[in-house]
């Protein structure tokens, strides 16, 4: 028994228990006095008292199963000794589950007389389209069948409990239907039930990111000193792989937090003077049609994925930079296709929005009675701007500058086209730098074993990365929100 | 009288106005102004040289050169043997492409024995044409020994070649198409056999190392799947918790947190997200790498903030009168909100569904690292099949250094950015059509 097949089942009892609990409702509605709730809501009553305590106890049977299934196989594999062909265990577990799923394609016929040996299930298997790994071992098809076996077992099991407890529920439910039965509230409690935990998904999902990296991070301590990682200045994590013993400083961050805040830098520059202008443009000069054909047009810059600003960078700016730089110096690029000055200009266009948008918000938002009063004192609009709109409204724009630099900072796929691979660390605008976005991307998308030092320093990266932003985050909420307060 | 009046003396002498830097101050106000325009030029600017980068790139990329060829289906090249009855392997390995070679060089008059001028040949047209010829003859076995009019792909050079992105005024050695190929290629054009057609390939291939049979058909594919698993997780649960915070909710500190949270997730870098794809959902929970429905269930949360953020402020612009009323005739909390705040705050939050997974759909980095980066040929079945994404695809083709790749990733960038254009405005229609001001 399918647990595919028992969970219809359990839908199809809730379902009608829903349209019985219905029935029963109505009958019982005498005229005399009235049913508390309305008749479908004691069906829906009967529908959850069925079907939802089937599904989560399925939900937890099935985890609970592939738990149970691994631990017995793995107290069945032979002892790991030196001479283990298997790399790991995890490999070793990973095969005997895809014997085992192959198995269950094969014909009765075929499974009365399975061969003892690999060599011969493989092509067996593979005819049925279940590929395997060259390397299985020919005691892992016992394995496999006792897998196989307990899975059987245990979904039989669980399917019978989760289908009794589907008619318990119904039962329950429908035994409970009467006149004043507070059907409703029943129902309207579980859905608030069901409401809060959507909401804690949030809070989950920071929790998710949190532990994981930390627990990898830590791995990664493990091998390498966390002195070695912040303070390291040199990234080499290919020397460290050798084995050699002195690798500390092989992970050094130092190269690709430096990388990664010059970019930034860069960008910033361009962007802060090109959004902060169009923005005090367009909310104190522009009439209001040139504004409805402007904004749009700059917020589609940031609509484009950044995917596409990274191959611009890569095929047209940083090409046009290098043979701009030859021409100027008559046949010596100085500045090299992938270069902190490419990432950087490409990375500041996609910023121009962000600023220019969250900055005309916070200038529009600036009283007019202040501007006015500037200009009736006899002082230019320029003047105003300068001397009274912007001061007034300087603490969100600095906010509005904090997020958007933590937006560059946390920027991905337009330096890993744009930025370069080499983890330097040099001023020259013009040389290629590298990123921990760069990193993380280039840690993770080799065929690398996953415990290895050279993978889990992405998490530590990602950790860093995040406490970074979230730190510029937290601090640029709390001057907006300060900001806020002056003029509600 | 009129002696003063006419003095000129007295005339200068009428008090001037004082000297408060007028011009100066006009000139600064002007130059402000003139930052202004500058700056929204310079962003104007890169946005057209943007677009005109990718459409000029990319559009050629919508037609491929192909070659239109009387194959004879040659039973004595395809089945020299005569076992094809009894071995099936026999039409799947098959050499197709000396088939394509011959019809070509018939029609073109080069002898068969003339191995450097077949050799020069073989190269005009695309090696795919092996797969195009097994798929006619394997589903249709008799038509070996008839002949077949076969509109052939052209090899990516001759692609370029015939597109004209190949200056053919250099010396032939230094490129990649020498001066016979050209003369044949002009000889066929002129006979109106090679020509270009819409290249329906762009939007059916898999992944593949040459660039002419390679396409988006996996990433497209892949994409879809991971944009229903984005829609049917965060849209009903970003509404619930919205419901939640923004009707349910007291003040206390589990919703504070919750607030919090929902903002911080909102800027939270996305490389982030993926590593806590690969961290939680392949590596605690085993589900298989590559498969879209990780990538959807790793988008999902990436997008859930978005989608939270736009729902609250939809709920909260409706106005409460319309929640009173309904509490007044006798509907309870749950009934006011699901009957009557929802359907009205509809609108607004499918607008900001529809930007939240324009915005999903145009994201790369996670999926680097749940390892969608992958050579996929095959059509993905399932969402726990290997695949691709749209913006994965062309990462991974703009890291491919051949011309011809340079174009297909440019077309790849038209058609996410056409999907995206047509996302966004939908949103601003329907913003248009149903947005109720109070």
């Amino acid at each position: 028994m399918s647990t595919s097949l028992v969970f219809l089942i359990v839908v199809a009892i809730g379902v009608v228990g829903y349209f019985l609990g219905r029935q029963r409702a109505l009958s019982k509605d005498s005229g005399s006095v009235k049913l508390h709730s309305l008749p479908h809501y004691h069906g829906w009553w009967v529908f959850l008292a069925s079907a939802l305590p089937a599904i989560l106890f399925l939900a937890v049977w099935a985890a609970a199963t592939s738990l149970y299934l691994e631990r017995t196989a793995i107290s069945e594999l032979p002892a790991r000794t030196a001479d283990t062909v298997i790399a790991s265990q995890s490999l070793e577990l990973g095969m005997v589950s895809g014997i085992a799923r192959g198995l269950n394609k094969l014909s009765s016929e075929e499974k009365a007389n399975l061969p003892q040996t690999f060599a011969e299930l493989r092509p067996l298997l593979s005819a049925k389209g279940v590929a395997l790994a060259q390397d299985g071992q020919d005691y892992m098809i016992p394995i496999a069948v006792e897998w196989n076996k307990n899975s059987v077992r245990a979904n039989t099991i669980g399917g019978v409990i989760a289908l009794a407890l589907a008619v318990a529920g119904a039962i329950f439910g429908l035994s409970g239907v009467h006149v004043r039965a507070r059907a409703r509230n029943n129902v309207e409690r579980i859905i608030l039930g069901a409401l809060l935990a959507a909401s804690t998904i949030a809070i989950l999902t920071t929790v998710g990111i949190i532990l994981s990296m930390l627990f990898q991070t830590m791995t990664f301590f493990q091998s390498v000193s966390p002195a070695g990682f912040f303070f390291g200045t040199v990234w080499d994590p290919r020397f460290a792989a050798a084995g050699a013993e002195g690798s500390q400083g092989q992970f050094g961050l130092i190269p690709l937090l430096g990388g990664t805040i010059y970019i930034a830098f860069v960008a910033m520059l361009f962007a802060v003077p090109v959004g902060l202008f169009s923005a005090i443009y367009m909310a104190e000069y522009a009439s209001p049609r040139v504004r409805s054909v402007v904004k749009p047009l700059l917020e589609v810059l940031a609509g484009i994925p950044t995917i596409v600003y990274g191959f611009f960078a890569l095929v047209t700016v940083g090409p046009f930079l290098r043979d701009l730089s030859a021409a100027l110096s008559g046949g010596y690029a100085f500045i090299q296709a992938q270069s902190v000055l490419t990432a950087g200009i490409v990375m500041g266009v996609m910023l121009i929005p962000f600023v220019s948008s969250l900055s005309d918000d916070i200038i529009t938002a600036v009283p007019g009675s202040l501007r006015d009063g500037s200009l009736g004192l006899g002082s230019t609009r320029s003047e105003t701007i300068r001397r009274v709109v912007l001061p007034a409204a300087l603490p969100g724009i600095v906010g509005a500058l904090l997020l958007t630099a933590s937006r560059a900072i946390g920027e991905t796929m337009i330096v890993v086209l744009a930025a370069g691979v080499a983890a330097n660390i040099n001023i020259n605008p013009f040389d290629a730098m590298t990123t921990i976005t760069v990193k993380i991307v280039n840690q993770l998308t080799g065929d690398l074993e996953f415990n290895s030092p050279q993978t889990l320093v992405a998490f530590a990266l990602g950790l860093t990365l995040f406490f970074i932003t979230l730190a510029m985050n937290i601090f640029a909420l709390y001057i907006v929100r300060k900001y806020r307060e002056q003029y509600e | 009288m009129t002696d003063i009046a006419l003095n000129p003396a007295a005339v200068s002498a009428k008090p001037t106005r004082r000297d408060i830097g007028l011009k100066r101050r006009y000139a600064a106000e002007r130059r402000f102004k003139l930052y202004g325009i500058t700056a929204i030029a310079i962003g104007i600017f890169f946005l057209c040289a943007l677009l005109y980068s990718v459409l000029s790139n990319g559009y050629t990329a919508f037609w491929q050169t192909e070659v239109n060829l009387s194959i004879n289906l040659d039973p004595k090249i395809i089945d020299p043997d005569n076992k094809r009855a009894t071995d099936p392997n026999v039409l799947l390995t098959a050499n197709y492409p000396v088939l394509a070679r011959n019809a070509l060089a018939e029609k073109l008059g080069v002898s068969s024995s003339d191995r450097a001028g077949l050799r020069e040949l073989s190269k005009l047209f695309s090696e795919g044409v092996r797969g195009q010829l097994r798929e006619l003859v394997v589903k249709n076995p008799s038509l070996i020994g008839t002949t077949q009019n076969v509109w052939v792909l052209t090899g990516a050079d001759i692609d370029s070649a015939f597109k004209g992105q190949i200056d053919l005024g250099v010396d032939q050695s230094r490129r990649k198409v020498s001066d016979k190929q050209v003369e044949w290629m002009n000889k066929l054009k002129s006979e109106g056999v090679m020509a270009q057609r819409f290249n329906t390939g762009l939007f059916t291939y898999g992944a593949s190392s040459r660039p002419e049979t390679s396409g988006l058909g996996v990433a497209l594919i892949g994409s879809l799947y991971m944009m229903l698993i984005v829609l049917f997780l965060s849209l009903p649960i970003g509404v619930a918790a919205s419901i939640y915070l923004e009707e349910y909710a007291k003040k206390s500190r589990l919703t504070d947190i919750i607030e919090v949270n929902i903002n911080n997730l909102a800027a939270v870098p996305s490389i982030v997200f993926g590593l806590l794809g690969l961290a939680v959902f392949i590596n605690f929970f085993h589900m298989p790498r590559s498969a879209s429905l990780v990538g959807g269930l790793v988008l999902t949360l990436m997008t859930l903030p978005t989608i939270i953020i736009a729902t609250r402020a939809a709920l909260r612009a409706v106005p409460p009168s319309i929640r009173a009323a309904a509490l007044g005739i006798g509907a309870s909390k749950t009934q006011m909100v699901f009957h009557h705040v929802l359907p009205l705050a509809a609108p607004g939050i499918l607008t900001g569904t529809i930007i939240g997974l324009a915005h999903a759909l145009g994201e790369t980095a996670p999926l680097l690292l749940i390892g969608m980066v992958a050579f996929v040929a095959n059509s993905p079945v399932t969402p726990l099949d290997p695949a691709t994404a749209l913006p994965v695809q062309i990462y991974m083709w703009a890291n491919e250094a051949e011309r011809a790749f340079v174009e297909r990733t440019s077309g790849a960038i038209i058609v996410l950015l056409l999907f995206l254009a047509v996302m966004n405005i939908t949103a601003i229609i329907l913003r248009r059509r149903f947005e109720r001001r109070w």
